[in-house]
């Protein structure tokens, strides 16, 4: 099956990590650490910084203190196996590609400058599409999918970067209750195989089900730690202040 | 008909026009596919515009105007480059200045002379049938350095141009690759200018390109329908401004506008046509005789 190797790149250091677009919105420093294989729900409120602490882990954003560290060395050197979802509103669903061709993108770090995806590369994709549920959808154009099969599109275009860390933007919106099983199984199995996965989601069952330990976001680092002991109803209201009602 | 075809190519000048207009199409056809989808039209505008002091100039000194245009291409498409990274100006606002600054200093610089007046026209809207063969040899090289620099580095302006967070995520070089298209489209705008000048030239990036969007939802068959359509307007184009002594420029750019407006009436999936005839369809397909009795509706409502 896809990508299913022992994906062992170390641990993830966040250290002292600062994350802002400069003026306006500002994560301030926070440390942390995540183990091969494990599972991290970041929870919070809307507008609480966890789009943005995954793109500066992705450096999509440029870091403004601090450093991320992957087995020990600055993530940046394994830049292309660095897979990063963002929510889906993000791209031009108009763009003369199809499915496989976007799903290919993932390949071209891997494949290096001035050459093309081989026929490995290709068939890498088919099959983390087949694995996402859209097995012979690759040649239609992307315009075409709906909202939760673009988000899979995306996810399988995440797989064939044989990822060492997967940073999920709320990977579960527009997914119907099939498909959330399937992801759910997915993630399950990549971290099996040492993917370490770090995914912001807005649905607190989905920490209970799938998060090995969870990482609470209100414009600071309020908590983080195994599931079991850190996501209590203390900590949940110290996260969403008096905007959620849980655990009564 | 043959002769009607035939006639003009007992002229040098027709000749090294043809060939001049080949490859231009050629170019901008391929290259105007990335100047569409990274959105860079207005900045291809401006980079025209741009270099018009740098033909100028190379005319006054008597030179190929290649060599000055090349040198304000280049400096406005680095002038925009880093302008549009600062956060203090917007881009539209930094391009906006740029090229009409540009502008204006040729605009000043043709204006302190006398005799050039007469050849304004042929500065501002090209001249393609006035092409040396110096010029169609410099056009052929420098225009086949761009090809093979976009074909080289297709995967990577793709990329960029879909999804420059990926990019970017996966350490792609994004401010450089942009600075590099920006360079090929300053080239190819640069080489064309002779066949249709600097106001028309977006025209022929532009308009190519996106009647073949229209005509397909593919990346390579856009490449190749938009190459194939600059080329025709450009050959065509030729044909009909030396039978109706008209300028040559604009009537190529007319000729690709007729192009675009036939694909945009008749495009098979795209098409005006396509899509009332799929709307009209999809009415008839749900008009509520036609669907059975369903009485669950009635409670949804």
């Amino acid at each position: 099956m896809t990508g299913v190797v022992a994906a062992n790149g170390g641990h993830l250091l966040v250290r002292d990590v600062e994350v802002g677009y400069g003026s306006g919105f500002n994560l301030p420093a926070m440390t942390f650490e995540v183990a091969p294989g494990e599972v991290v729900g970041i929870i919070g409120p809307n507008g609480s910084g966890k789009s943005t602490l995954l793109k500066g882990i992705a450096r999509v954003l440029p870091l403004s203190g601090g450093e991320v560290l992957l087995g020990g060395e600055d993530i940046g050197r394994v830049a292309g196996r660095i897979a990063y979802v963002p929510q889906r509103e993000d791209v031009n669903w108009d763009f003369p590609a199809t499915a496989l061709d976007v799903v290919l993108m993932g390949r071209y770090r891997s494949t290096g400058w001035f050459r093309r995806p081989d026929r490995a590369s290709r068939a890498l994709a088919h099959e983390a599409l087949e694995r996402l549920g859209l097995g012979g959808m690759g040649d239609r154009h992307i315009s075409q999918f709906s909202g939760g099969q673009q988000q899979r599109i995306f996810l399988a275009r995440a797989l064939v970067q044989e990822p060492l860390v997967l940073l999920l933007d709320e990977p579960f919106t527009g997914i119907d209750a099939t498909n959330r099983t399937l992801l759910h199984e997915l993630i399950a199995e990549l971290g099996r195989t040492g993917v370490i996965i770090l995914m912001a989601t807005h649905d607190l069952d989905e920490v209970t089900s799938i998060c090995s330990s969870v990482c609470c976001l209100n414009h600071r680092l309020v908590a983080f730690g195994p599931t079991a002991t850190t996501y209590t109803p203390e900590t949940i209201r110290a996260t969403f202040g008096g905007q959620i009602a849980v655990f009564s | 008909m043959i002769e009607l075809l035939a006639e003009p190519w007992q002229y040098g000048f027709f000749q090294r026009a043809m060939l001049e207009v080949a490859i231009v199409g050629v170019l901008c056809g391929l290259i105007g596919c990335f100047v569409v989808l990274r959105g860079l039209a207005f900045i291809g505008d401006a980079l025209a515009h741009a270099v018009f002091p740098g033909v100028v100039l190379s005319y006054l000194a008597g030179r190929s105007i290649l060599i000055g245009a090349f040198i304000f291409g280049g400096i406005a498409a680095l002038a925009i480059g880093v302008l549009s990274r600062s956060k203090r100006v917007s881009e539209d606002s930094a391009i906006g200045v740029i090229f009409a600054a540009f502008f204006a200093l040729g605009v000043v610089l043709i204006s302190r002379q006398t005799t050039i007046r007469r050849d304004l026209g042929s500065l501002l809207f090209g001249s393609v049938v006035g092409v040396s063969n110096e010029d169609v040899i410099a056009t052929l090289i420098i225009g086949g350095i761009v090809i093979l620099v976009l074909f080289l580095l297709l995967k990577e302006f793709t990329l960029v141009a879909f999804d420059a967070t990926l990019a970017t995520a996966l350490g792609y070089p994004v401010f450089w690759l942009d600075l590099v298209l920006l360079m090929l489209v300053s080239a190819t705008i640069v080489v064309s200018l002779q066949t249709v000048g600097n106001i028309l030239i977006l025209a022929l990036i532009v308009t190519p390109p996106a009647t073949a969007r229209l005509l397909t939802d593919r990346l390579d068959r856009m490449l190749a329908l938009s190459t194939a359509i600059a080329l025709g307007s450009g050959v065509v184009g030729l044909y009909l401004s030396y039978y109706a002594r008209s300028a040559a420029g604009g009537t190529i750019v007319l000729t690709a506008t007729a192009c675009f407006l036939l694909a945009l009436v008749f495009a098979p999936d795209h098409g005006l046509l396509a899509s009332r005839l799929r709307s009209r369809h999809h009415v008839h397909h749900y008009h509520p005789a036609s669907e059975p009795a369903d009485p669950a509706h009635k409670h949804d409502a």
